[in-house]
């Protein structure tokens, strides 16, 4: 006990020492109550709040994604339906590395190295928990192929899943559209909870206008999930109320396309740019909607590739190009019946008073010659031949007579200038003109200037007129019924799959048409008559058992100039006319309306009415033609 | 007649159980209280573990070893403990001064040495010697401490704990200060020092805001707002206050937490095993392990006031006293009140040395209050 001469108070160090256990103490206590106090206010007070979120953490809900509907054609044959694939998906969480995932998926052949950032930009899209589609349809390969190296690939697994599948392959494909992966453009404007575990999303035609009553309501499932996301269903201890919640299958779509027509329709067309929209004119029903060339939409039902993507876009015929509801081209002489019950309607026409065709026309006081396109005239002609010879002075006439602003309202009556519409999304409107159209489509003054001229050429449908395909057929579609009009539609009917009950859609009426008199009718519809009985289009009527009104149009792409010669082969053939044909028949009970464009194609006698025959023998005769038979050609003869 | 025979029995049963404890030199009441939390321990391990026996086998081999080494350190004479101080002080600071070079070299983390049979880390050796040369200091010396004395003191605590954080182990440098610390405040380091170096902290703390790592930086500043980053750093905290707070009063049933069964706690059975206490067994769990714990340092505070010796009653007052602050810098952080520190639950979490350590440093405070009545 050395104390080195220190002198220490042993009482005084012991009190000392008591003091300071004392003040531990009371610190040991104060600390204590902090500590129990903070367990009060977590396990007590806010005891709701912290219970939500364990719950929110070990349940996850899993969507339970709805059948898509199947689509029918009006027979109720296949169009879109169904069928079990294997895809490849991925939880962007579960993901240790997306890069490396990606790159060893590429280095597999699972994944081309082109998609690798659309993937990214993908997965990047979507809620970091949900399961993303990266690679869809694997085949057997395929899957072999990540079987062997599913180690290196945490958060990567294969699905099965429903997929959309398209049987007719092109067959209707521009009427039905197709599905393809949800996009981050699709997912800034859908529900996303509607979409969890679905990949797809209808995008143009039937499939996106009617994407809501095909894509049904997603069900879904409650899971018990550890922290990695692993569902931990086996885990008896842990009770939890787990809660499965079934889905709606989507409904199914009857269309009033007719397949077998359909079918008929692309195949004259087959090597061509080409549209023909073909209407019951009783109740705008689409029997048949061709735009060529088409392409298959199962390619982008099961993932298109970048280069696919490329090849189909960058085609020169513009495969994916909606001609028939997106095509604008000027009508041409299609117009001409419409033209002329204006004139009849106005009293400036007299059915059977002669005109005499010198070969062109011009204004009072102008030395501009409008041509006839046949160089030496018609000589006389009255209302009936002027339509059947399609005579451009006679309507060039008429249509000075009559002044842009009522050929622009009577013409917009017919539906002219604004879209039809028709039960699928895309139509353009095309262009009626009038002096006011011209002020708001021209930026310099001096363009904004409507020319007597322009009202000249306007009668005969070229000028600044365009429509497309289903304008012209809707058009003739009002001519058949002598003013009925009707909206198109594609669907006609729709069926719950649960209930099997059937619900029939009533067509769309439109206002019908009053201003014309039965009379003024017949003599519109007798010349139509007429262009099949002796007129431009007469051999493309050889031998119908019934009876067909119709009319030839040419569009012009090359304009000729004054005085020069239109010199066919020398123009390349981008540069030819597009060749119109409308009609309809049988002419005293009208079933079907149709309208034929053929870009290029030259002659609407020549080329397009034989087609619009064909597709008119498949639907009134049942009559088919061999799948091989070559495109019919009929005689060239010049409108 | 029967009642009597009763009452005699167990009355012999204690006095026999007394005698041995005696003999063995181990204080009854400080004893209970520990195994009652080492038990209770090892029962939630098991559940924490995710119902792996192993763990808890694991676990009882080293309680087991804690307890031997208790029982080894309980006989020693307290003359021998306090000469031993100044040596133990000296081995420490000798290995920490390798692991960091060693670590320097290696250009990484560097806290233990390994001796082939187990990993051994000097700094938890330093968080007992650092206390009992401090004490033993202190001994020599009139208290309250004059300014030279306290010098060396300063300079005893710092350089062991500045060697240790720069391993970088922040959370074990901090214990060893707070030892140290413990010790000077217990021998009554005057209120007027003790509010100047609360100031000296805080301004330290500001400028040793830029010599923290990057990670230790973000953990202060998680800590602050958990929120700011909820599936990075933030995520331990918010996923142990999830699972105590949904855990309620009575709990979700033992083994049935899904905080931690489905393993979104991290670290469940070392650092956040209070987490897992919180959510199984509720508020009354961690109440009755908390009460547990206060009862224990509240004994170990009473047995060192009872001492005669400087030396004795400082050493024991800042084992009873450094304990408590293990379990609060424990609970705290677990419990969102703190910033997350690597201090494991005493007794309660798995793995590591610092069992073997705290049942070490029991054992002392045993063999000295044995020997309170001599000035050792």
């Amino acid at each position: 006990m050395s104390l080195r001469g220190i002198i220490k108070d042993f009482w005084r160090e012991q009190r000392l020492f008591e003091q300071r256990a004392i003040a531990a103490v009371v610190i040991i206590a104060t600390l204590s109550l902090l500590l129990v106090g903070r367990l009060v206010w977590l396990q007590v007070i806010r005891y709701d709040y912290y219970t939500d979120l364990s719950q929110g953490n070990r349940v996850r809900i899993e969507p339970l994604p709805a059948p898509r509907g199947i689509i029918y054609d009006r027979q109720g044959l296949i169009l879109a339906e169904n069928q079990p694939a294997y895809q490849l998906e991925l939880v962007p969480e579960q993901v240790p590395d997306l890069d490396a995932t990606l790159q060893g998926l590429v280095r597999i052949g699972l994944l081309n190295a082109d998609d690798v950032d659309d993937a990214k930009r993908t997965v990047r899209s979507r809620r970091p928990f949900d399961s993303v589609p990266i690679r869809l349809h694997l085949s057997e390969s395929d899957m072999a192929a990540f079987g062997v190296n599913r180690f290196e690939f945490p958060g990567v697994d294969i699905r099965t899943r429903l997929a959309r599948s398209y049987p007719q392959g092109e067959t209707a494909v521009h009427a039905l559209g197709y599905v393809g992966t949800v996009s981050a453009t699709d997912l800034a404007r859908i529900d996303r909870e509607a979409y969890a575990g679905t990949s797809t999303i209808g995008k143009v035609g039937i499939e996106a206008a009617y994407e809501d009553p095909l894509r049904g309501r997603n069900g879904s499932r409650e899971i018990m999930v550890n922290a990695r996301g692993r569902s931990v269903e086996k885990l008896g201890t842990l009770q939890a109320a787990l809660q499965t919640r079934p889905g709606e299958p989507g409904t199914d779509l009857f269309l009033t396309l007719d397949l077998e027509v359909q079918r008929v329709a692309e195949q004259v067309v087959r090597d061509q740019r080409a549209a023909i929209v073909a209407l019951d004119p009783n109740n705008g029903d689409v029997i048949a909607l061709v735009s060529r060339p088409g392409f298959d939409p199962n390619l982008f039902a099961r993932g298109l590739t970048r280069t696919e993507y490329a090849a189909l876009n960058d085609n020169p015929d513009r495969p994916l190009f909606n001609r028939a509801l997106r095509g604008t081209y000027p009508p041409g002489s299609t117009i001409k019946p419409v033209v002329a019950l204006a004139g009849l309607t106005h009293g400036i026409i007299e059915p059977d008073k002669p005109f005499f065709c010198i070969g062109y026309f011009s204004l009072p006081g102008s030395s501009h010659r409008f041509r006839d396109w046949r160089p030496k005239g018609h000589g006389a002609v009255d209302l009936r031949s002027a339509i059947s010879q399609s005579c451009d002075p006679y309507f060039y006439s008429l249509s000075n007579q009559l002044g842009v602003r009522r050929l622009n309202a009577f013409l917009g009556q017919f539906g002219l200038g604004k879209p039809t519409g028709i039960d699928i999304g895309g139509e353009k409107s095309g262009i009626l003109p009038s002096p006011e159209w011209k002020k708001t489509a021209f930026k310099q003054r001096s363009a904004q200037v409507w020319f007597p001229g322009e009202t000249v050429i306007f009668g005969i449908g070229q000028g600044y007129m365009t429509s497309t395909p289903l304008q012209l057929a809707h058009m003739t579609a009002i001519l058949a019924t002598r003013g009925k009009n009707f909206e198109p539609r594609l669907v006609r009917a729709m069926r719950d799959p649960r209930t099997q009950r059937m619900t029939e859609l009533t067509p769309s009426p439109l206002p019908p048409l009053q201003a014309a008199s039965a009379e003024h009718w017949d003599l519109i519809i007798d010349g139509m008559r007429a262009v099949m009985e002796g007129g431009s289009a007469t051999r493309s009527a050889a031998g119908a058992p019934y009876s067909i009104a119709g009319k030839t149009g040419t569009a012009q792409v090359f304009s000729v100039a004054q005085n020069a010669r239109y010199n066919e082969s020398a123009i390349a053939e981008r540069l030819r006319d597009h060749a119109w044909f409308v009609a309809f028949a049988p002419i005293e009970a009208p079933r079907i309306a149709i309208a034929v464009l053929v870009e290029n194609g030259r002659s609407g006698s020549g080329t397009a009415a034989p087609i619009a025959r064909t597709v008119m023998d498949a639907y009134l005769l049942r009559k088919f033609p061999p799948a091989d038979a070559a495109t019919p050609s009929g005689d060239v003869t010049e409108e | 007649m029967l009642r009597e025979d009763v009452d005699s029995t167990t009355r012999r049963t204690l006095t026999q159980t007394a005698r041995i404890l005696g003999a063995l030199r181990l204080d009854g009441p400080l004893l209970i209280g520990l195994g009652l939390i080492a038990a209770y321990g090892q029962f939630v391990l098991y559940s924490a573990s995710g119902g792996d026996w192993g763990a808890v086998l694991r676990g009882s081999v080293r309680l087991g070893l804690g307890v031997l080494l208790m029982l080894v350190f309980a006989q020693l004479k307290p003359g021998f403990l306090r000469r031993m101080s100044p040596w133990l002080y000296a081995l420490g600071l000798l290995l920490l001064i390798i692991v960091d070079a060693v670590g320097y070299v290696g250009k990484g983390a560097q806290r233990w040495l390994d001796l082939g049979f187990m990993r051994f880390q000097p700094s938890e050796l330093m968080k007992l010697a650092v206390p009992m040369t401090c004490a033993w200091v202190l001994r020599e010396r009139a208290l309250p401490p004059d300014g030279r004395t306290l010098l060396l003191l300063a300079a005893l605590i710092l350089v062991p704990t500045a060697l240790t954080i720069i391993q970088p182990d922040l959370g074990t440098g901090l214990l060893i200060l707070m030892a140290g610390g413990i010790v000077v405040l217990l021998a009554g380091l005057s209120v007027r020092i003790i509010v100047g170096l609360g100031i000296g902290a805080i301004i330290t703390a500001w400028i040793g805001w830029y010599f923290l790592h990057d990670y230790q930086r973000q953990r202060v500043l998680t800590f602050i707002d958990p929120q700011a980053d909820p599936l990075g750093s933030g995520y331990h905290i918010i996923q142990s206050t999830i699972a105590i707070g949904s855990g309620g009063i009575f709990g979700k049933g033992y083994l049935r937490g899904t905080q931690g069964q489905l393993e979104f706690l991290p670290e469940r059975h070392t650092d956040f095993v209070f987490a897992v206490i919180g959510e199984e067994l509720g508020l009354l769990g961690a109440l009755l392990l908390i009460g547990l714990y206060v009862f224990v340092v509240l004994r170990a505070l009473f047995l060192a006031s009872q001492m005669r010796d400087t030396f004795a009653r400082l050493l024991s007052g800042c084992l009873a006293a450094i304990f408590f602050v293990y379990v609060f810098i424990n609970a705290g952080m677990v419990s969102g009140l703190l910033p997350v520190v690597g201090v494991p639950l005493p007794l309660v979490s798995y793995g590591g040395t610092s069992m073997v350590t705290l049942l070490a440093g029991f054992g002392m405070l045993m063999a000295l209050y044995a020997n309170r009545k001599l000035a050792a």
